[in-house]
């Protein structure tokens, strides 16, 4: 194929990917959308393997269905509740890949057309090491995340004293090899770029704490895209610039949503050693009285009420609860109940991973609502009934400024007639702040297991 | 009247004769015209082959071209999602930024085999974990939203 015409198939690719994003901009939209994903990729690797550049096929077919079984497989299997993780180890896979990718440009430069061994461009050179280094960083990053968010290692911030001053030094370092390697080209700086920048990969994920995954995996989903950028340069393909945009403008955009909903901004984030402060949290709770209530006592006031809203949090997730829930709502709806769930941003471990939940429990996507969609009609609510979330509630966010999460848009639970609260104990949540929601006089604690208390409610709904 | 029709004969002839001339002409004039091209074409690619082959320099300034772009074009497609989709998003995303296997299959391409090589077919049997379980997984959770009954 010329390359003129597989320049251009590329360009269809590109809007076919553009058409994939362009699709989720509402759910009915979006399996079509996903589907011109699917075409686009298609393309792209048809067209390049029909290049003239590639004419063993055998090895890379075998890659393929290697490849393409394992992804598969985890694909299918991969329960809903784990999908950060799964996230998380995917972009560490885009990472890898992009450092091999710049690897192999730069021992068959021939290959890619951008010179010969020992006498590269100039400009491609630049191009390798960045697109090498980001490659690099996204892989130890996303396996950190990955390894947090799957509970092998503790979710605590990992800080120790100088950390900033050293990821800095390296950074530095990192710089002037690229300008070394760019001048003399020898394949220890190529490599030791790697090497520091798998380092630095490492070093700034580390600190940061387990809650704060989302950003950091909205993060890492933005650098495999600037990685892919860099590749795309180097190979002079505008198909890898665009997509590479494309990703790395919507993990950058995702960061920013996560850290708006925290009311954090991105470097407090990427600095890390949050949730640090938590042992510290006040411990005066014992002289404030608390009204508990009997998964019976909750069954009679959500049946008596006629408008219900369920604010789900990553407890409910964790406790497999989202099943009965919607079990409860839908009886709840049967007695002539209006229930609507609201998802607070920072809901889940990663950005909208309650609504893949609950559309996993089969609850309807227009019964779901967005906090800025639905926080008005506390007020004209008669039952908030909160499942596995507690810091997305605290009224201390918007009345106390003193509170480390002050500032923080919280669904206001408060406003309703009587709020229902599921939860273990009074143990604060990851901010490692006391909920005031608890003492509140319409608050009616419910303490027990979120899967078996709701599943208790439900019971008592029917004796009714 | 025969003189005049024999008259209007010759005429025809004549005329037929120049038209002949003429389209002789224009032919030879087409064919030097397409030479001509022809060489002016060559020689233009010539320069621009030289010119890329000169200066990474100009390609370079195209890419960043396209890059500042299609940023804007994300900006603006990623915004118009909506929030119940993000982890969908994120997951299309990642199998997208997969498309990285066009460098790894070029790697991986040639007749003999090379270190290069094999860099290339791992790089490309990763980005085919990630574009198969990018997409399945992204169509599973799809799959799940689904309106009022």
């Amino acid at each position: 194929m010329s390359q003129e015409w597989s320049a251009f198939i590329y360009l269809i690719a590109s809007v076919c990917f553009i058409l994939a994003l362009r699709g989720l901009s509402h759910p009915k939209t979006s399996r079509q959308g996903n589907f011109f994903g699917m075409v686009g990729m298609a393309l792209a690797v048809g067209t390049t393997l029909l290049t003239p550049a590639v004419a063993s096929y055998a090895p890379i077919i075998i890659a393929l269905i290697v490849g393409g079984a394992i992804g598969t497989v985890i694909a299918l299997r991969i329960d809903m509740t784990a999908l950060p993780q799964l996230v998380a180890a995917f972009h560490s896979l885009v990472g890898l890949a992009a450092v091999l990718v710049a690897a192999a440009a730069f021992y068959s430069p021939e290959a890619y057309g951008i010179g010969t061994p020992g006498a590269i461009k100039t400009a491609s050179l630049i191009e390798m090491s960045i697109g090498a280094a980001i490659g690099a960083i996204t892989f130890t990053g996303s396996i950190v995340a990955f390894t947090k968010l799957q509970g092998m290692v503790s979710g605590d911030p990992l800080v120790f004293p100088g950390q900033h001053l050293l990821n800095l030094a390296i950074g530095v370092v990192i710089i002037a090899l690229i300008a070394y390697f760019t001048a003399m080209q020898p394949a220890w700086a190529f490599w030791l770029i790697v090497l520091l920048s798998l380092a630095i990969g490492l070093l700034l994920i580390v600190p940061i704490g387990g809650a704060d995954m989302p950003v950091v995996v909205s993060m890492l989903n933005s650098y495999s895209g600037w990685a892919a950028a860099g590749i795309g340069f180097t190979l002079s393909n505008n198909l890898l610039i665009i997509t590479g945009a494309l990703v790395g403008s919507s993990g950058a955009i995702l960061s920013y949503i996560m850290c708006k909903g925290m009311n954090r901004s991105f470097f407090n984030v990427i600095l890390g050693g949050f949730g640090q402060e938590g042992g510290a949290s006040k411990a005066d709770t014992g002289d404030k009285s608390v009204k508990s209530g009997s998964a019976e006592d909750a069954g009679f006031i959500l049946g008596n009420a006629s408008s219900v809203i369920i604010v789900p949090g990553y407890g409910l997730a964790v406790g497999q609860a989202q099943h009965a829930v919607r079990e409860m709502a839908d009886m709840l709806k049967s007695h002539g109940v209006k229930v609507r769930y609201a998802i607070h941003p920072v809901a889940g471990r990663m950005p909208g991973h309650m609504n893949v939940l609950l559309a996993e429990a089969n609850v309807p996507y227009d019964e779901v609502y967005e906090l800025e969609e639905i926080n008005r009609d506390f007020q004209q609510t008669d039952v908030a009934f909160v499942i596995g979330a507690n810091d997305i509630t605290n009224p201390a966010a918007e009345d106390d400024p003193s509170s480390s999460i002050y500032g923080m848009p919280v669904l206001k639970t408060n406003q309703a007639k009587t709020c229902l609260f599921v939860k273990r104990s009074l143990s604060p949540g990851y901010a490692g702040i006391d909920n005031p929601l608890f003492y509140k006089d319409n608050t009616m604690m419910l303490f027990g297991d979120a899967k078996s208390m709701t599943e208790d409610i439900v019971k008592a709904l029917e004796n009714q | 009247m025969s003189n005049d029709s024999k008259g209007l004969k010759e005429n025809a002839e004549g005329l037929a004769e120049s038209a002949r001339d003429l389209a002789g002409k224009a032919e030879s004039l087409a064919v030097q015209a397409g030479e001509a091209a022809a060489a002016k074409a060559g020689q233009a690619a010539q320069a621009g082959a030289d010119a890329a082959m000169a200066g990474g320099g100009h390609s370079v300034v195209i890419g960043l071209t396209v890059l500042v772009l299609a940023i804007f074009v994300g900006y603006h497609v990623v915004w118009s999602v909506t929030p119940a989709l993000h982890s969908p998003l994120m997951a299309v995303t990642n199998a997208i930024s997969s498309v990285i296997i066009v460098g790894a299959l070029i790697a991986a391409g040639p007749a003999e085999f090379t270190g290069s090589q094999l860099l290339g077919l791992i790089a490309v049997a990763l980005a085919a974990v990630n574009i198969f379980g990018g997409f399945i997984v992204t169509q599973r959770m799809l799959g799940m939203f689904h309106k009022k009954k």
